[in-house]
């Protein structure tokens, strides 16, 4: 099998054992990228020899005898444009940061570097991670692999479709509402978003401070698991960063291949099915549920009734966030600077730099934000939707005292295409409906390819959530379910 | 268009009107770093130099609070008879401004770390009043702007500006008092003590340098009036730059004469901010606050809650230094000071130094006299601080000890000093060095003494004619004669008793 249809559990075996060379996988992928991001645009920037001299010192380090700096040591991956790279460009796909060089890494970036994996660029996002589609990206749109035609999620849809398309085995992603489960469901790949503080926020660009959190992008679960450890844990640079020892995922994941779920109890989330749901997603996830049944999982169904309201106070509490996370961009110090003829105020400048630095979706949000936030409004939106946040984890509470995991669909319908949504946005963030309460509660949770829709033949995702730092189970439950089900990349087409 | 009178006579002020306060003093703690990164907390220095990606607010930082701000923060609380919040967050205070990095504030909004507490003042005739304090929370300072190019200084006119983010991100605890009614005329007086109490107490603390000069220590000052017998407060404006403890008392007084002025003329006040003019100590029109500003404040997600134990905070009592007025009380009944001496020792700032002296073995008085004095003229002229003054305690003390022993004059007592203060050594060594020590050999005197009398023999016999005061001339003499090193005194009785 060719170098870069492989996982990166069994490409770091074979680099460990000398049998293949970082630079040789590194320079596979490379030569992936340059065929075909063309067609994909998955990539912002390739940092090839960034990329090249970290697989070298990978492969000397190697060569001296020495053990690997981690089990992910020499397997290349994309980042998500939206984590510093000291020196490397960084734009979270907004023309405002077109040319930054960040003076700094994220912490997630440094653990990369530490941990031995060559960063083989930045990938394509919806601008500062808002939107479900990756078609707000200043720089374009990324395609999705499985078909051109479509959109490959969002926000994280450049990371997603780089793993479909082979041009990385591992991929780096930001989940605010569901930026990294909703591109791996409509890309056939995983996606995890870890328990919020699980993963450290210092360097990612907030969009969301609260809901932000990184997480693995990979094509396996085992995948996933390997790399989650090489990212997580405590970062005394991010105060909301949990100061507690990771879940044991890759353990999860090594335990639950062997595909017995006896004992472990599933909640079936029932405020997600029925109206809005593609019939080939829910035929999809009715088989998936079967599959977890099979596997000696007790399932039940379960009401989070609270769930319904997740999306209103989802789009309260992002923008509001946003809208003063956002205020820094005034081209003072970094960034697009427009109008600073000598005439104009500071104020005008900053005027005008936003103007044509922020794209109409974060336009949207930002004034949406200050609105919410604004005095005489602030208790009606930003205070009912804390509140409503309140009333999610609750539910979730409650649910996680009867059931271990709780699954859904990742999004109600696979992928739809390039500018069908782009003029109605209340469809747009329809496709976050069933990720987002994770989000507001902070759990954990992952999509895991559930095969193909039966109506369109394109990829479907399976939604598993766990409690905050528990991590762990879902791992178990999504390996064991993947292993039942078998490889869905396979069938993707040739681009 | 009648022309009214800019300001009303001050004590026509107060036959019409009852003045009220607020005051909001920002105090930066002198914590080794920043509220929320690592960079060093220091004045000054090569403009953005002690900056980075969390004080400078790029893209991806993150702040982590310094757990030594929120020590100080609770420790003024404590200090200031506050309540202790036993839960509290930050606060984004959003608003667009250049030197403001993230473009909010991080502050406290509607849960501050310490609030309802009091601080008792003493005036200048040793009432004490008890200014009620509504809160005193944290937040991060800001940048600095440089404006260039213009007459004044100020951003209108300036050519471009420069930004200096160094102070970006310094903590800073604001203390906002209760509004302070009824004081009267005396009010612009009780705003100058409560400041000067307050900067006295983060000084016992040991929080904060409260240097006014150089910004540590800054305070706003809200001003408004009701007729007399009101009991609604009326418009207030709020003075900015008011940067010493007398601009204060200045800006106040101002402020009531003004608005006294606006309102008697059948105006009304505009709520506002104001700048004050230091030179001519008027205040002016800064800009006006049609609407209030909206700051959107929610609670900072990038910080977690302050939720300080019991237990700390019982710690922390426990670390508060005896309080400024328990101290002045102490010392004034043990060392039986006047109101006055005791107002005097305080104000100068020469209690620790008088108190080291007199450690080292001088006498209350001569140790008290010669800081609140002499010294105290001596930083003035050098314009430094008292402390800062190149004497010690212990140099003192010997100077006086020499004094004592009749060694030294208080006229060659202050050479030495001089010398001392000039880096020329110990006391001993510029008495040395300087040739200063008081000739007491009466035998060397004697022979200087007649030979004055053998140059003057008209004073002689003026003297033996029982014009005693005549004897100053040969004195004089003979003073000139020793290079003022002889004890005049002592002189006098020689020359008398050779005439006898």
């Amino acid at each position: 099998m060719s170098v870069i249809k492989q996982t990166a559990a069994e490409l770091a075996a074979r680099i460990h054992s000398g049998e293949l060379s970082s630079v040789d996988v590194t320079q596979a992928h490379l030569e992936r990228i340059s065929k075909v991001d063309e067609q994909l645009n998955a990539f912002r920037h390739v940092d090839a020899d960034g990329a090249l001299e970290a697989a070298a010192k990978v492969d000397a380090d190697i060569a001296a005898g020495k053990p690997p700096a981690s089990p992910l040591a020499g397997v290349p991956l994309g980042l998500k444009d939206v984590l510093t790279t000291q020196g490397v460009p960084t734009t979270c796909g907004s023309k405002t940061l077109e040319g930054w060089l960040p003076p700094y890494d994220a912490t997630v970036t440094r653990r990369l570097r530490e941990a031995g994996v060559p960063i083989l660029g930045k990938t394509n996002m919806d601008e500062f991670a808002m939107g479900s589609s990756t078609e707000n990206s200043a720089y374009g749109p990324t395609r999705n692999p499985w078909d051109t035609s479509r959109i490959p999620g969002g926000s994280g849809g450049g990371s997603s479709a780089a793993l479909a398309a082979f041009e990385a085995p591992l991929a780096i992603g930001t989940d605010t509402g569901g930026s990294i489960r909703q591109p791996g469901a409509v890309t056939g790949t995983v996606g995890v978003k870890p328990t919020y503080g699980g993963v450290s926020r210092y360097g990612l660009v907030a969009f969301s401070s609260s809901l932000d959190q990184a997480g693995p992008c990979a094509r396996t679960v085992l995948d996933a698991a390997l790399l989650h450890e090489v990212i997580a844990g405590h970062d005394p640079l991010d105060s909301t960063s949990i100061d507690a020892p990771v879940p044991p995922v890759v353990e999860a994941a090594k335990q639950g291949a062997n595909g017995d779920l006896t004992g472990v109890k599933v909640g079936v989330v029932t405020q997600f099915t029925g109206e809005g749901y593609q019939r080939g997603v829910l035929d999809s996830f009715q088989a998936a549920v079967e599959q977890l049944r099979a596997l000696g999982a007790d399932v039940v169904e379960i009401s989070c009734p609270s769930f319904d309201y997740a999306l209103p106070a989802y789009y309260l509490i992002a923008p509001s966030e946003c809208s003063s996370n956002l205020a820094r961009f005034d081209a003072m110090r970094y960034g697009l600077r427009i109008g600073d003829d000598g005439d104009r105020s500071a104020e005008e400048v900053m005027s005008l730099s936003r103007e044509a630095g922020f794209g109409p979706e974060v336009k949207r949000r930002i004034m949406i934000g200050t609105y919410a936030l604004s005095s005489g409004y602030y208790d009606a939106y930003y205070g009912s939707a804390q509140q409503v946040r309140t009333l999610i984890t609750r539910d979730f509470a409650a649910a996680y005292e009867q059931v271990d995991v709780l699954v859904s669909p990742t999004t109600p319908t696979t992928a739809f295409r390039i500018g069908e949504r782009v003029d109605d946005p209340m469809a747009m963030y329809l496709a976050d409906l069933c990720t987002i309460p994770a989000n507001l509660a902070g759990n954990a949770a992952m999509s895991v390819p559930s095969g193909l829709a039966d109506d369109d033949g394109l990829p479907v995702g399976l939604q598993i959530m766990a409690p905050t730092l528990a991590d762990d189970r879902m791992y178990r439950v999504a390996a064991a379910y993947e292993a039942a089900r078998g490889p869905v990349l396979d069938q993707i087409p040739e681009l | 268009m009648t022309a009214v009178a800019e300001t009303l006579d001050y004590d026509e002020v107060l036959d019409h009107f009852d003045p009220v306060l607020g005051l909001e003093v920002h105090v930066e703690l002198n914590t080794k770093t920043k509220m929320f990164c690592g960079c060093a907390n220091v004045f000054g220095g090569e403009p953005n130099t002690h900056v980075c990606p969390t004080c400078l607010g790029l893209p991806g930082a993150l702040p982590v609070m310094n757990a030594r701000g929120i020590e100080s923060a609770i420790r003024i609380g404590l200090a200031l008879n506050c309540e202790i919040a036993p839960w509290c967050r930050f606060a984004r205070k959003n608003y667009f401004y250049p030197d403001m990095p993230k473009n909010f504030q991080t502050s406290q909004y509607d849960e501050p770390i310490a609030f309802n507490g009091y601080l008792d003042v003493v005036l200048d005739d040793g009432e004490v009043v008890r200014v009620g304090i509504e809160r005193a929370h944290m937040e991060e300072d800001t940048g600095k702007s440089l404006h260039v190019g213009g007459a004044t200084g100020r951003i209108h006119g300036a050519e471009h500006s420069l930004l200096d983010y160094n102070r970006a991100g310094v903590p800073l605890i604001e203390i906002v008092t209760k509004p302070i009614e009824g004081m009267g005329h005396r009010a612009p007086e009780v705003a100058r003590a409560y400041v000067t109490a307050l900067r006295e107490l983060m000084l016992a603390l040991g929080v904060s340098d409260v240097r006014m000069d150089q910004g540590s220590m800054r305070c706003d000052a809200n001003v408004s009036l009701m007729p007399k017998g009101a009991t609604e407060f009326g418009t207030r404006t709020e003075t900015k730059n008011v940067n010493s403890l007398r601009s204060v008392e200045r800006a106040v007084r101002y402020e009531m004469t003004r608005q006294a002025a606006v309102l008697r003329g059948g105006g009304s006040i505009t709520q506002e901010t104001r700048h004050f003019q230091e030179a001519d100590g008027t205040t002016s029109s800064g800009r006006p606050k049609e609407t209030s500003e909206d700051y959107r404040y929610f609670p900072e997600p990038d910080l977690v809650p302050i939720a300080p134990s019991r237990e700390w905070v019982e710690e922390l009592s426990g670390t508060l230094p005896e309080l400024p007025w328990q101290r002045r009380k102490r010392v004034q009944q043990e060392w039986g000071l006047t109101d006055e001496e005791t107002r005097d020792l305080f104000n100068t700032g020469a209690a620790d130094l008088v108190a080291a002296t007199v450690d080292a073995g001088a006498s209350v008085s001569e140790a008290r006299s010669w800081w609140v004095q002499y010294l105290t003229q001596q930083a003035n002229t050098r314009e430094v601080e008292l402390p800062e003054l190149p004497i010690t305690p212990a140099q003192l003390a010997r100077v006086i000890e020499l004094i004592g022993e009749g060694t030294l004059t208080h006229k060659l007592a202050r050479e030495v000093v001089q010398g001392v203060l000039a880096g020329e050594g110990d006391p001993d060594q510029v008495i040395a060095d300087r040739g200063l020590e008081v000739v007491s050999d009466d035998s060397a005197l004697l022979a200087a003494v007649d030979e004055a009398l053998a140059a003057q023999p008209d004073v002689v016999d003026k003297i033996k004619g029982g014009k005693v005061q005549a004897a100053g001339a040969i004195v004089g003499a003979v003073m000139k004669a020793t290079k003022g090193q002889a004890d005049a005194k002592r002189v006098r009785e020689l020359v008398l008793e050779r005439c006898q």
